[in-house]
């Protein structure tokens, strides 16, 4: 059974652009809002380097990713072609201006898909040959 | 309200080749579901790429290999395909097409792409069996299977198609003779001494000529079959079989039959319309347009944009004719030739020719524009040279070097590694997405590319820095053949729209357009709210054009100009404070010590460009981080100035002639904040030691004893170029206003993401000298509007209210408990 939490107004989201959703565990879910007010909802996850669709620039039902712009669908979650590759999305339900999520895939969708993790990539020692 | 569903309307093509195809692509790219569509091809395959016959023949590709749109492309799009029928009748009263076996289909707009037939001498002979043009797959299939058979052939035709086909039949193990009537090879596309170097090589190879030969008749064995090919001078050489290569013909027959205008092809209108019925298209070999057929790929591509752009009732696409360029595909001889090879007239040449090392070059100047280029042995710079001769823009600047090709300009990046055939497939092309040589190939064979923009797509190669841009066009020359379509003369700013950068910033000025969705409406944009492409060109043209007038969009801007800081790879973001000219005081150091200790911030490290960089920032902590520094936004991330390096000059250094850091800070502060069509960065040396590396600036100041000189159009990124003097000037204040004046031009007439160095290139020094050095009252008028735009605009860091920076991207959004 579907219960839908409540995470803002359709307000609160910039036209053609996004906010961020946090988890309790998990990466954030990223909610769009396009020019037609229609509201869509993704792990906030590029499938190709793992960048934060949030912060992509929205057109149609699209986004690109501001890492390496790849456009991503809004609507299915899927890489255009000819790049391949499809990131969660998220069931939205939007009534009377409130936009809502489903509390079980809140919890549950990609909780184990890892954020990239902060800070400057470890740095990799050479292994020294076993003496 | 009507309910009724209005009947698609009926699109019927005539000619399944490569024009015809790639029209419908276009289509279906732009407005899917418009029409119903028909086509009926004569020949029983799908579409195919006509100009890999050639390496079939030779031995190096198969017919499966060269197959562009496979039978399933058909049916998945929902296009009726009649292949192996051809139409024997077009009904315009009843607009109804009939194939000869009776097939009939209605239209409501008619694509004629019936491509060329061969054209066969009427000699006697010509009929026999053993005589064969070189057009299709059937004829490939037939010499193929002559080769197999037979020892002797003889090609009449030393054109481009004779020579691939001889060349083929030799590979095949036949003894060949090409026979022209002409003394030299290839006339239409080499001079004639590239042609006697490409005789020689080809004769090095095997193949026999017999030129200046006139053929009077074909004579029959007691078979029936061709024996002999017999010439005006008595002399007669053994055939089984023999290939015409003597030239194609439009084929007209058809639309000549309905009644539709033909001279030397099917009169088309400018939007591809044939000028006789509206309703009626013709793109490719049949279309004769402003008196041309064009019988090479690109000009056809181009065509078909403009007719399905048409097709898809935009109507706002225009066909002005191509450029063409030629390669012979016949591998291990590498030849080009483009534009007006030949020379003559009002032309100047400039020639290079070293017949033991088997180089010619020929480069034709009108003026001060390259109009033509034949190349032999050496055609590593075949594809920059076509890009200057279509680009029509001025190579005065570059007269001396222009020989010694596109890598002598300064390139380090790829220097020395652009032969493009000489690479091995491992080797790398596209540095910043690992993409190797063999990848591309691979790539542009077995999905039938043929454009840069399709490779890019494809392959990623050329897609991020775009330094390898012109090895990736050479690869695709060098695979595709001289017809691959690359970009053509007037680029359109992105998918969403035919009109280039040009047009959008005219319109913009011209009809005082303040919004993105004014622009897009009045330039009849094709998508409803354009693309990461579009969205910020617009939106840095409305700003430019009209400063405190036009609103900015940030949702039309990139992340990091959204959040005024870097985005990096894990999205984290780095802030870097302006520290103007460099300099920086204990406090602001002890701020910056604070504020990495407070936000536990990973990464400080000094940059290229003399400043701090504060990495690894969460972005929620991004505004309290701003606040904590307290020093302005450097801009880091913008296209906008970002530093203005500097060097001690007089104050300290015992060289100094001038006081560099004090012309640094003045600068800096006379400029910052000021967005431009791209990043812009300046430096000041105190002395010609130019310790702040000035002459790879977009501005450059270089102190010395009598004052300043200027330079401009400097690049250290992706490709070094070394700026070029400007100016020499007394003052310090002379200095900002030619500075800034330069700036303003480049703000106003630059197109986005154009750096100095290109926006250069493209308008003349010339003409930026003329606006700026020359008009005295020009130049302060351009000053003054650059200060009148920077006057009171607002640090993002610091009125963040006022930069209109959207608070609401910085939180995330917390699930309300229920």
């Amino acid at each position: 059974m579907t219960s839908w939490t409540r995470i803002c107004r359709v307000d609160d989201i910039p036209v053609l652009g996004s906010r961020r959703v946090a988890r309790a565990a998990g990466v954030d879910v990223a909610v769009f809002r396009n020019d037609q007010d229609q509201v869509f909802a993704l792990l906030d996850r590029c499938p190709h380097k793992g960048g934060p669709l949030s912060q992509g620039i929205v057109f149609g039902t699209s986004v690109a990713c501001p890492l390496h712009n790849w456009t991503i669908g809004l609507d299915d979650g899927c890489a255009k072609a000819p790049d391949e590759g499809c990131t969660p999305r998220f069931a939205v339900h939007v009534e009377a201006g409130e936009v809502y999520l489903d509390a079980v895939e809140l919890a549950s969708l990609s909780i184990d898909v890892q954020a990239p993790v902060a800070g400057p990539a470890r740095r990799v020692l050479p292994i020294a040959p076993a003496a | 309200m009507d309910m009724r569903v209005k009947p698609r309307q009926k699109l019927v093509m005539v000619g399944n080749g490569m024009a015809g195809v790639r029209t419908l692509e276009e289509l279906l790219k732009i407005a899917p579901g418009l029409y119903d569509v028909t086509v009926f091809g004569a020949e029983p395959h799908p579409n195919y790429n006509r100009i890999l016959l050639s390496p079939v023949l030779a031995g190096e590709q198969t017919l499966d290999q060269i197959v562009l749109n496979p039978w399933q492309w058909y049916e998945e799009n929902g296009i009726t395909l009649h292949a192996g029928r051809k139409v024997a009748a077009i009904d315009r009263v009843r607009r109804v097409v009939r194939a000869e076996d009776g097939t009939e289909a209605a239209y409501d707009r008619l694509l004629l792409a019936t491509g060329s037939n061969a054209f066969m001498l009427p000699v006697p002979g010509h009929d026999l069996p053993g005589v064969i043009a070189y057009r299709d797959i059937a004829d490939t299939q037939a010499m193929i299977a002559a080769a197999a058979k037979y020892r002797q052939a003889v090609v009449v035709g030393g054109g481009l198609l004779g020579l691939e086909a001889a060349n083929g039949l030799q590979r095949r193990g036949m003894d060949v003779t090409v026979v022209h009537v002409l003394p030299t090879l290839m006339e239409r596309q080499l001079d004639a001494a590239a042609g006697r170097l490409l005789q020689q090589s080809l004769e090095a190879r095997g193949l026999k000529f017999l030129m200046g030969a006139q053929t009077q008749e074909l004579v029959a064995g007691d078979d029936g079959r061709v024996a002999a090919v017999k010439f005006r001078d008595g002399s007669q050489l053994d055939a089984q079989l023999v290939v015409m290569a003597v030239g194609i013909r439009p084929n007209t027959q058809l639309a000549e039959s309905a009644g539709v205008h033909c001279q030397r092809g099917i009169v088309v209108h400018d939007t591809l319309q044939t000028v006789t019925d509206a309703r009626i298209y013709a793109v490719g070999e049949c279309a004769s347009h402003r008196g041309v057929a064009y019988g090479l790929v690109a000009p056809l591509f181009e065509q078909a944009k403009v007719a399905a752009n048409h097709l898809a009732q935009f109507g706002i696409g225009r066909y002005a004719g191509s450029l063409t360029s030629t390669k012979l595909k016949v591998t291990g001889i590498d030849l080009f030739s483009a534009g007006n090879f030949s020379g003559g007239g009002n032309t100047e040449e400039i020639v290079l020719s070293d017949p033991t090392a088997g180089v010619y070059k020929k480069l034709v100047l009108q003026g001060d524009k390259l109009v033509g280029a034949c190349l032999y042995g050496d055609t590593v710079d075949g594809s920059w040279y076509f890009k200057l001769l279509r680009e029509g823009r001025s190579v005065k600047d570059l007269r001396d070097r222009l020989m010694y090709g596109e890598s002598n300009l300064g390139d380090t990046g790829h220097q020395g590694q652009n032969k493009a055939a000489s690479m091995a497939d491992a080797d790398e092309v596209c540095g910043c997405n690992g993409v190797s040589k063999g990848a591309i190939c691979k790539a542009i064979q077995d999905k039938g590319l043929f454009t840069l923009d399709e490779v890019r797509k494809h392959t990623k190669a050329s897609a991020s820095c775009g330094s390898c841009t012109g090895l990736v066009e050479q690869i695709l020359m060098f695979k595709a053949g001289g017809d691959y379509s690359a970009t053509p003369k007037k680029k359109a700013l992105c998918g969403c729209t035919d009109h280039g950068h040009q047009d959008v910033r005219d319109a913009i000025r011209q009809h005082r357009l303040l919004t993105i969705a004014a622009a897009m409406q009045f330039l009849e944009w094709r998508t409803p709210n354009g693309c990461p492409t579009c969205r910020p060109a617009i939106n840095y043209y409305l700003i430019s054009t009209w400063p405190k007038e036009a609103k900015d969009d940030p949702q039309s801007r990139a992340i990091n100009e959204r959040s005024h800081a870097n985005i990096q790879k894990d999205g984290t973001y780095s802030v870097i404070p302006r520290m103007w000219g460099g300099e920086t005081t204990a406090d602001e150091l002890r701020r910056i010590a604070d504020v990495v200790d407070k936000y536990q911030i990973p990464t400080v490290k000094v940059t290229g460009g003399q400043r701090i960089d504060l990495l690894g920032v969460k972005k929620e902590d991004l505004p309290a981080v701003w606040k904590d520094i307290g020093m302005p936004s450097g801009h880091a991330y913008a296209k906008a100035l970002r530093t203005v390096k500097t060097c001690v000059g007089s104050e300290w250094c015992r060289f100094g002639t001038q006081d560099s850091t004090q012309m640094g800070k003045d600068l800096e502060r006379a400029l910052w904040r000021m967005y431009a069509p791209h990043k812009v960065k300046i430096a000041v040396s105190g002395c010609p030691r130019n310790c702040a590396e000035s002459g790879i600036k977009d501005v450059g100041v270089i102190g010395v004893d009598s004052g300043w000189e200027l330079y401009v159009g400097g690049n250290g990124g992706i490709k070094t170029e070394v700026a070029q003097f400007f100016c020499k000037v007394k003052t310090a204040q002379e200095v900002l206003e030619h500075a800034g004046a330069f700036l303003q031009l480049y703000r106003e007439e630059g197109w986005y993401l154009e750096r100095t160095v290109h926006y250069i290139h493209r308008v003349g020094l010339d003409h930026v000298k003329k606006k700026v050095l020359d008009d005295p009252a020009n130049r302060k008028a351009l000053w003054d509007r650059l200060q009148a735009a920077l006057d009171g605009e607002p640090d993002p860091w610091f009125d963040f209210d006022r930069a209109g920076v959207d608070a609401r991207q910085f939180g995330k959004l917390e699930m309300v408990k229920a």
